[in-house]
Parts: structure tokens; C-alpha cells; sequence
């Protein structure tokens, strides 16, 4: 009976020490690849010449479950040339999903015009909601110079509902909970703008895992 | 039991045996990550080492354990094996760790690991249990890579979409659109596909097999030992 309870300590201590040692060797690699992923999604929207500042050390922490769609505080990266505000990138959440919550990166020009917006994880439908991914249809490309103004109140919503933007054949509730983010996150925009670009705090933390060198 | 020789250990798992067609197990990941030839691969291989991983540890380790405790030391040991592997799928291939998502640590509950390590791994020395590891895992992974091809195909008209995914931006070349404009063909992306199509593998399986029967049942000169025969051989 000792003996097994012995044995089977020695594995859990075995399999923790296996997992320890896996962890600790891709941790710096995978936040490295969330890191270069979320940037080149927003390289997308916003070329990497109209911003000489590093995104990723130029971060405000914002809370706004309302319009952001999440109550877990969020990172908002700023671009900046020469010191002078360019865009607020944002990361909404659409609690509307046809299946489930649809993370958004919504980048918007310091004017209030959105850069635009892509899709960084959903579990939509496939074949049908899932049209809202820029590379399974031009679906998301049409908020681009889009703004809380342009279309109006009224406009900015899906056709079936009196609104500007077309919606995906077969798909409705999808689109309509996009649009609805995007909408929120211009107004929340428009509400904190001032606040947004803030000189960076010098003790803010950095978004992901610390910037260690590679041991 | 038939004579244990790596031909026979590689003959059940990659046909007789079949996880996918035959023993019809870890049926979950099979039918939900099979919607492009290139998921299913990625699964496939990721179940590929998990089972080589957990079949050589089993195996290696089949003295100490006794029996009493060797159900909770299996189930340790796959899944230390598996969030090792998924770490590392999201380290190396970060792009399809994120579309094959949860199906990854879900290798845990698939029954062919415990399956094998239980059944096979536990009573076999390691080189057998590393051949049964990797022909089980391979036969398996030529079922999720058909069956999304086969899904891929019908449902969306390409083969081999976001096939750089997995080995780089060289072999961008190898995603064909096989049919242009094509409107695409929803049964087949959502899961009810996943299910005909498998039943289509299925049945194309037992279609081979019976031929095979029949060819062999005609030449009377061929010693026994070879196919198995289910059943009705007349």
C-alpha cells in the first residue's frame, strides 16, 4: 500500500517537473508569438511608418464593461509619431454572438475615423459567420474611414435593421453584434480621447510576459 | 492474439486496427477538426507524438507500476505528455495551435492513448510499443487528413488551404483551388458532413477488405495468416 502512495507521488512529481521545464522553455517564445501576431494584425490597419513609437511600451490600462464589452480591464495601445498622437488600437468584445463572444481589434485615427477592424478570435458558424475573418470574405473591410458620425445614429447597424452595413448571406446576428462593438468602441472613443493618449505612464506594465533576453 | 512482429504491429494499426475506421475511437476531434485536409494533419500528427510519447513511457516504466496503481500513472502520464506537446505546438506553430484551439489538450481524453497504453504499451517492450505508438498514430492521422480533404474539397472547393500554416511560407504552393467561384457547399463544413463523410471511409473500407477476402478466398495456394476474414469467406 506505501509503496504504491510512494509511486505514485514520484509520478506527479515526475509529470509537474516535465511540465515545469516545458513551460519555462516556451513561455518567452509564445507571448513573443502572441505578441508578433497582434502586431502584425494591427500593421494591417495602420502601416508600421505612421508610428515611430514601440506599440506594445506605449499602453493604457482602460475599464468600460458597457462599451467595450468585457469587464476585464483593457489594453489600449497608442501609435505616436514625433510625439504626436496617430491612433488608439482597441480589442472590444461582441457578447452578441450568433455562438458565443467575438474579440475585435478596432484601430481608430486620432481624428475618430476608424483605421479599421479585424477579428482576432470568434467561434461563428463556419461557412456562414465566420465571413466576418478578412480571409474568408472582404465582409469586415467595409468600416474602414467609417466614423461615429458617418454613417449617423440610425446608419450604423445591419441593412435588415434600417442600418449602412450590409450584412453576410445567411448571417445576420453575426454582423449585427460586430457592428454594434465597433459602434460602442467609437463612442467610448469619443468619450475618452483625451484621456487615451495620455503620455504613457513610466511604471505601466508591459501587456504581455516582460521583455527578458532569450537566455 | 496473432504473433507479435513489427509487420503485424504495423498492419493492424495503420489498416486493421484502424482508430478512425475500426476501432471507431477519439471520434470527438476526429469529426470537428476535419473541416481542411491541413487541420486534420496537424491533429493527426500532434496525436501521432503524444501516442509514440505516452506508448514508449508506458512501456518503459511497465515493471514498476503495479497493476493496482496503473490506471492514475497512465492518465499522469498522458497528460504531462499532451500539455507538453501543446506548449510547444504553441511555441513552434503558434498559427495552428490557434486554429486546432482546444482539440489540442482534448488529446487527453482521447480513448486510443489510454486505449493503447492499457491494452498494448503495458505488455510489450519498448520497440514494439514505439511501432504500435507511431502506426496507430499515422493511421489515424490518414483518416483526419482524407476525411478533411474529402470536406475541404466538397465544402469549400480548395485542397491544402493555409498549407503554410504548418510548414512555413514556402509551401504556399501547395494550397490548390480546385474549383473556382465556387459557392461552396455547407453540409459538408459542418459537423452532419464530418459524419457522412466518415461513414463514406467506412464503408469504402469494408468494400476494400471484402475484395481482398474474396481474391484471397480464389487462390487456394496462398497460406493462411494473411488478411483476417470477417466471417462469411465462402
Amino acid at each position: 500500500m506505501g509503496r504504491n502512495a510512494v509511486l505514485l507521488g514520484v509520478f506527479a512529481v515526475l509529470g509537474t517537473a516535465l511540465l515545469a521545464f516545458t513551460e519555462a522553455s516556451t513561455r518567452q517564445r509564445i507571448a513573443d508569438n502572441e505578441r508578433e501576431a497582434l502586431l502584425r494584425t494591427i500593421h494591417v490597419l495602420i502601416p508600421p511608418t505612421s508610428h515611430d513609437n514601440d506599440l506594445f511600451r506605449d499602453t493604457e490600462e482602460v475599464r468600460e464593461p458597457l462599451l467595450l464589452g468585457t469587464r476585464d480591464p483593457m489594453t489600449a495601445y497608442r501609435a505616436r509619431k514625433d510625439g504626436k498622437p496617430v491612433a488608439v488600437i482597441l480589442t472590444p468584445v461582441a457578447p452578441d454572438g450568433y455562438n458565443g463572444s467575438i474579440r475585435l481589434l478596432v484601430a481608430i485615427r486620432y481624428d475618430g475615423t476608424l483605421a479599421g477592424v479585424r477579428v482576432l478570435s470568434q467561434r461563428e458558424t463556419p461557412g456562414l459567420g465566420d465571413g466576418i475573418e478578412a480571409d474568408r470574405s472582404p465582409w469586415i473591410q467595409q468600416f474602414a474611414g467609417k466614423s461615429l458620425r458617418n454613417p449617423n445614429e440610425v446608419g450604423w447597424g445591419v441593412r435588415r435593421d434600417g442600418g449602412q452595413f450590409d450584412q453576410l448571406t445567411g448571417a445576420t446576428i453575426t454582423p449585427r453584434a460586430v457592428v454594434k462593438a465597433v459602434h460602442r468602441a467609437l463612442k467610448f472613443y469619443a468619450d475618452r480621447r483625451e484621456q487615451l493618449f495620455e503620455p504613457a505612464h513610466p511604471t505601466a506594465p508591459p501587456p504581455f510576459a516582460k521583455e527578458t533576453p532569450h537566455a | 492474439m496473432p504473433e507479435t512482429t513489427y509487420s503485424q504491429i504495423a498492419l493492424d494499426g495503420l489498416w486493421r486496427n484502424n482508430t478512425g475506421l475500426v476501432q471507431l475511437l477519439g471520434l470527438c476531434p476526429l469529426l470537428a477538426v476535419t473541416g481542411t485536409a491541413i487541420n486534420g494533419l496537424g491533429l493527426g500528427l500532434a496525436t501521432t507524438a503524444a501516442l509514440i510519447a505516452s506508448n514508449v513511457t508506458v512501456s518503459s516504466i511497465r515493471h514498476v507500476v503495479p497493476p493496482e496503481i496503473r490506471l492514475p500513472v497512465f492518465v499522469l502520464v498522458i497528460a504531462s505528455i499532451v500539455t507538453a506537446i501543446e506548449l510547444g505546438m504553441n511555441a513552434y506553430f503558434h498559427e495552428l495551435h490557434k486554429i486546432l484551439g482546444i482539440f489540442i489538450p482534448l488529446i487527453v481524453t482521447n480513448c486510443a492513448l489510454i486505449g493503447r497504453a492499457e491494452a498494448f504499451a503495458s505488455k510489450h517492450p519498448m520497440s514494439y510499443a514505439l511501432v504500435d505508438g507511431l502506426t496507430i498514430g499515422l493511421g489515424f492521422t490518414a483518416v483526419l487528413f482524407v476525411l478533411g480533404a474529402m470536406r475541404e474539397l466538397v465544402g469549400q472547393g480548395t485542397l491544402l488551404a493555409q498549407a503554410h500554416l504548418m510548414f512555413g511560407d514556402s509551401a504556399r504552393w501547395l494550397s490548390i483551388t480546385v474549383i473556382h467561384h465556387y459557392r461552396g457547399f455547407l453540409l459538408a463544413i459542418l459537423p452532419p458532413g464530418a459524419f457522412i463523410g466518415l461513414g463514406l471511409l467506412i464503408a469504402l473500407k469494408h468494400i476494400i477488405d471484402e475484395r481482398l477476402a474474396r481474391r484471397q478466398a480464389a487462390t487456394v495456394s496462398v497460406p493462411p495468416g494473411g488478411i483476417p476474414v470477417p466471417g462469411e469467406a465462402t
